[in-house]
C-alpha cells in the first residue's frame, strides 16, 4: 500500500470510529489526507512554521540576480578592520528570503537590478557584476548620493536607498553586525542606571 | 437558540466566563479562589510564557529568518501576540468613509502577553467629565469606589512607579522604579526647561520578586512575554494559578457564538462555542455568564445573542449595544539627538518599555480641545533588529563627518558603514496617547451581509475622529517639537500637518478601545448598571472594557483589573444573597 493510500485508510476507519459524533466525522472528512507535518520551532505558531519552509524552498533571485545583489551588498558594507563585508554576514540569503516573505519588495528589486544592468550595458557594454570595479563604482556614485544625483538617475537613488537599507538591515542584524555595533544587551543582568563617567561626560546626574 | 444538533454538557459551572484577557483572567481567579467552579471560554490556543514551546524572549535579531520583521505578528516576529489586525478567516469591515482597526490576539491572556505594561489608574476627574466639562459621559462609579480595588490590584499583580502626589495621576502602591537612561535623563532635563513634566513611568514589572514570580532581569522584551512570570500577563499570573485551584475548566479554542438565555426567564443558562480544533458546535452551562471576549467581541457576542424575547441582541433593550466605541488617539514623532553621537556602549536594555513618561500637564479648560494626553518615549541602544538602517540618506548629512567636512546625505563603502556605528543610538521617539471623546455616531454593529469561518455574524465598524481628537494631535505634534529642540535634537522627516490629521493614528491603532456596552445608572442609556451587571439581565455581566464610559489617557488594563475584581466581589455578594 502506498503512503498516501495508507493515511486515506486510516482517515476512514477513524472516520468510522469517530462515527458517534457526525459533528466530528463531517470535520475530519475535510482535513487533508496527506499534509507532511512541519517541525515547529520553539515559539513559532503551525503556521509559521509551514509558511517559513515554504519560503525557504521556495526561490526568487536568479544566479545572476544573486551575484549582482552580493557585489552591490560588499560596495554598500566592505569589510573594515573591524568586521566583514555584507556578503561575509550572510547579507544576500537573509535579502532573497526577504523578496518571498514580504513580496512588496519584488517589483522594485527584481525591476531595480535590470534598470542597473540596462544603465550599464548601455555605457559599459556589460551587465554591472561583470563590469571592472572601476566601472561599478563609477555607476553607484551617480546613485548613491541622493542630493547629488543626477534627474535622469533618480530611479537609480530610489533602487539604491532601498537596497543601502536592506544591507544595513541584514549585517547589522546578523551576530557580525551585532558585534561590530557594540550592542551588549539580550542578556540577563541588573540595571543600576547610567554608568558614572558616562553621566559626568553628559553633566547629567540621578540627584535631580 | 435551540438547535438539534448542540450536545448539551451535562455540567452546570457556578459561572461561565467568555475570555482570558486581563478582565477574564482576574474574574476566573477571584471566582474560582471564592469557590466557585469555573468553565473559561478562550478562542485561542493554550499558551504558558514560561514553557519552552512559546518562548522567544532573549532570542537574538538572526535567530528569526525575517530579522524580527512583522509580517506574520504586527508587532515583530519575536511579539507574543497570536493575531493581530487581520485574522486569516475572522473577517470585519467599515462603512464606507469611516475606519477601524480591530486587534485581536487570539490565545490564552489575550492581548495581555504582548502589552505595553503601562499600568495608570484614571484620576479623579477622569469620572466626570459630563459634569466637569458638558460633553461625554459621567461614570456612575468615582475615583474613591476603585481606590481600593487599584491599591489591591497593585499589591496582588505588581507595579513600579514614584510618589508623585498630583491630582490626575493618582498615586499606587508602587515598587521602586528603575533610573532613567541617558536619553530618558535628556528629556527629563529638557521637559523642565519647558514645563512639561517627566516622571518615572508606572508599569507591571516586577523591579522585585513578589509572591511566586521572578524579578525582572531587564531584558527590554516584555512584549515578547516573560519566562519568570516578571510582568504581568493574564496568562502567567491569573488565568494559569486559576486552573490550579482545580475548580477551573479551560476550554481552548472555544470560539463564542452566543450567550443562551431560557425564554421564560430571561436569564442566562451558558454560552454556545465552536470548537475549533474540530469545528463543532458545543455549549458549556453556567448560572452566571460573565463576558471578557474584549470590547468589540463582546459587543458581537451580545448583537448576535438574539432570540424571540432579546430580538435587538441580548441586553440591548437601550439600543447601546456597539455604540460609543471609543480608542485613544495616538500620534508620534522621531528625532536625532547630535549630541549621542558616538556613545560609549554599555547595557541598557532596561525594562520593557520607557523608564519615564510625561503625564498630562495642561488645564483644557485653556485650550481648544477639551481632552488630554500623556507622553511616552523610546530611545536608546536597542537590539538592533528588521528595520535598522533604512533611511540613512534622510541623516548621516545632517552633521558634519568624523573630520569635521560636511557629508554628501547617503553614500556607501567603509564611510557609510562608520556611520550606522556613530548614529546608533542616537536617535529618540515619542508617542502621545490622548482622551478621545466617546461618540454615539463611533459604533459596531452586525454586518448584515458577512460570516466568518465559523459561520459567526460578523462587525462592522462606523468610526470617525471629531475634531477635538485632531486638535489634540495637533498640540500633540506641537508639543514633541518644542521637547526636541529643548534636548537640542533634530526632528526627524516632515511634521505631519492638516493633511494627516497631524499624524493622528486611524481609530484602533493604538488599542485600547472601550466603550461599546457601557455602563450607567439609566438603564435607557446604558446597558450595564454600575457593578457591570446588565440592566435587562440579572446574571450577564461584562468585566472587559466594554463596561467603560470612558478612559480618560490612562491606557485602561489597569481599570479593567480593578472593575473584574470589584465585580467578582458583588457576584460572590450577591449568589450570597441568593440574588442570582
Amino acid at each position: 500500500m502506498k503512503r498516501r493510500d495508507s493515511l486515506k485508510a486510516i482517515t476512514l476507519s477513524s472516520l468510522g470510529f469517530a462515527g458517534l459524533n457526525p459533528q466530528i466525522s463531517a470535520a475530519e472528512s475535510i482535513m487533508p489526507p496527506d499534509v507532511k507535518p512541519v517541525k515547529i520551532p520553539g515559539g513559532r505558531q503551525k503556521f509559521e512554521a509551514e509558511r517559513d519552509a515554504k519560503l525557504n524552498a521556495d526561490k526568487f533571485f536568479t544566479p545572476h540576480e544573486l551575484k549582482t545583489v552580493t557585489v552591490l551588498g560588499d560596495i554598500i558594507i566592505p569589510a573594515d578592520a573591524k568586521s566583514g563585508s555584507a556578503s561575509q554576514a550572510g547579507t544576500p540569503a537573509f535579502i532573497e528570503f526577504m523578496m518571498k516573505d514580504q513580496p512588496q519588495w519584488q517589483t522594485p528589486m527584481r525591476g531595480g537590478l535590470r534598470w542597473l544592468d540596462n544603465v550599464c550595458t548601455k555605457r559599459f557594454g556589460k551587465k554591472f557584476a561583470d563590469c571592472l570595479k572601476a566601472q561599478q563604482i563609477e555607476i553607484v556614485d551617480e546613485i548613491a548620493y541622493p542630493g547629488k544625483a543626477k534627474p535622469e538617475m533618480s530611479q537609480g537613488v530610489a533602487f539604491f536607498n532601498m537596497m543601502r537599507g536592506f544591507v544595513a538591515t541584514g549585517f547589522f542584524t546578523s551576530q557580525m553586525g551585532i558585534k561590530d555595533l557594540g550592542y551588549v544587551g539580550n542578556t540577563p543582568n541588573q540595571w543600576e542606571g547610567v554608568p558614572a563617567d558616562v553621566l559626568k561626560q553628559y553633566n547629567l546626574s540621578y540627584d535631580e | 437558540m435551540d438547535v438539534p444538533q448542540i450536545k448539551k454538557a451535562a455540567k452546570v459551572y457556578d459561572v461561565v466566563i467568555v475570555g482570558s484577557g486581563a478582565g477574564g483572567g482576574m474574574a476566573a481567579y477571584q471566582l474560582s479562589k471564592a469557590g466557585a467552579t469555573v468553565c473559561l471560554l478562550e478562542a485561542g490556543g493554550y499558551f504558558d510564557p514560561a514553557d519552552p514551546k512559546y518562548i522567544n524572549q532573549l532570542k537574538w535579531a538572526y535567530e528569526s529568518p525575517r530579522r524580527g520583521a512583522g509580517t506574520t505578528r504586527a508587532f515583530g516576529d519575536f511579539d507574543a501576540a497570536w493575531g493581530g489586525w487581520e485574522i486569516e478567516g475572522e473577517p470585519y469591515s467599515a462603512v464606507k468613509g469611516t475606519e477601524f482597526h480591530w486587534f485581536r490576539s487570539r490565545m490564552l491572556g489575550g492581548r495581555t502577553n504582548h502589552w505595553g505594561r503601562i499600568s495608570l489608574r484614571m484620576g479623579p476627574d477622569d469620572f466626570k467629565r459630563k459634569s466637569l466639562t458638558g460633553i461625554g459621559e459621567d461614570w456612575p462609579l468615582s475615583y474613591e469606589d476603585y481606590a481600593p480595588y487599584y491599591d489591591k490590584v497593585d499589591d496582588l499583580i505588581g507595579v513600579f512607579g514614584s510618589k508623585e502626589g498630583l491630582r490626575d495621576a493618582p498615586d499606587g502602591r508602587f515598587l521602586p522604579p528603575p533610573k532613567p537612561r541617558l536619553h530618558e535623563l535628556m528629556i527629563k532635563k529638557a521637559g523642565k526647561s519647558i514645563g512639561v513634566p517627566v516622571i518615572p513611568s508606572r508599569l507591571s514589572i516586577l523591579t522585585k520578586p513578589i509572591h511566586d514570580r521572578g524579578g525582572c532581569f531587564y531584558c527590554a522584551q516584555c512584549g515578547r512575554a516573560c519566562q519568570a512570570y516578571a510582568d504581568f500577563s493574564s496568562s502567567s499570573v491569573l488565568c494559569i494559578p486559576a486552573v490550579k485551584t482545580g475548580r477551573v475548566t479551560l476550554i481552548n479554542g472555544a470560539m463564542a457564538r452566543e450567550v443562551i438565555t431560557d425564554p421564560k426567564t430571561g436569564l442566562a443558562t451558558g454560552v454556545s462555542y465552536v470548537d475549533v480544533p474540530t469545528m463543532t458546535e458545543q455549549s458549556v452551562m453556567g448560572k452566571v455568564v460573565v463576558l471578557a471576549a474584549s470590547t468589540c467581541e463582546t459587543a458581537r457576542l451580545l448583537l448576535n445573542s438574539k432570540s424571540a424575547r432579546f430580538q435587538n441582541g441580548l441586553a440591548n433593550s437601550s439600543g447601546v449595544v456597539g455604540k460609543y466605541l471609543n480608542d485613544s488617539t495616538g500620534a508620534s514623532r522621531g528625532a536625532f539627538i547630535p549630541a549621542l553621537m558616538d556613545r560609549k556602549r554599555y547595557n541598557e536594555d532596561g525594562v520593557g518599555g520607557a523608564h519615564v513618561y510625561s503625564p498630562w500637564w495642561l488645564d483644557n479648560k485653556k485650550l481648544d480641545f477639551p481632552r488630554g494626553y500623556h507622553i511616552e518615549y523610546g530611545g536608546g541602544m536597542g537590539m538592533p533588529m528588521y528595520g535598522f538602517g533604512f533611511g540613512m540618506e534622510g541623516r548621516n548629512s545632517i552633521v558634519p563627518g568624523r573630520d569635521g567636512k560636511p557629508k554628501a546625505a547617503g553614500g556607501y563603502g567603509a564611510d557609510l558603514k562608520d556611520d550606522f556605528r556613530r548614529f546608533y543610538g542616537a536617535n529618540i521617539g515619542m508617542a502621545g496617547r490622548g482622551e478621545p471623546v466617546p461618540l454615539e455616531s463611533n459604533y459596531c454593529e452586525i454586518d448584515p451581509n458577512t460570516v466568518d469561518k465559523y459561520g459567526i455574524p460578523t462587525l462592522r465598524f462606523n468610526y470617525k475622529w471629531g475634531e477635538a481628537e485632531i486638535k489634540q494631535a495637533k498640540h500633540m505634534q506641537d508639543t514633541f517639537e518644542e521637547i526636541i529642540h529643548a534636548m537640542g535634537g533634530i526632528a526627524l522627516g516632515k511634521k505631519p500637518g492638516p493633511e494627516t490629521n497631524y499624524g493622528l493614528e486611524a481609530p484602533g491603532k493604538i488599542i485600547h478601545e472601550i466603550g461599546t456596552a457601557r455602563m450607567g445608572n439609566d438603564p435607557k442609556t446604558s446597558v450595564l448598571n454600575k457593578y457591570s451587571q446588565a440592566h435587562d439581565v440579572k446574571n450577564l455581566f461584562v468585566v472587559d472594557a466594554a463596561a467603560f464610559p470612558s478612559q480618560g489617557d490612562k491606557n485602561v488594563t489597569w481599570t479593567i483589573l480593578a472593575n473584574s475584581w470589584r465585580t467578582s466581589d458583588y457576584i460572590i455578594d450577591q449568589v450570597k444573597q441568593k440574588n442570582i
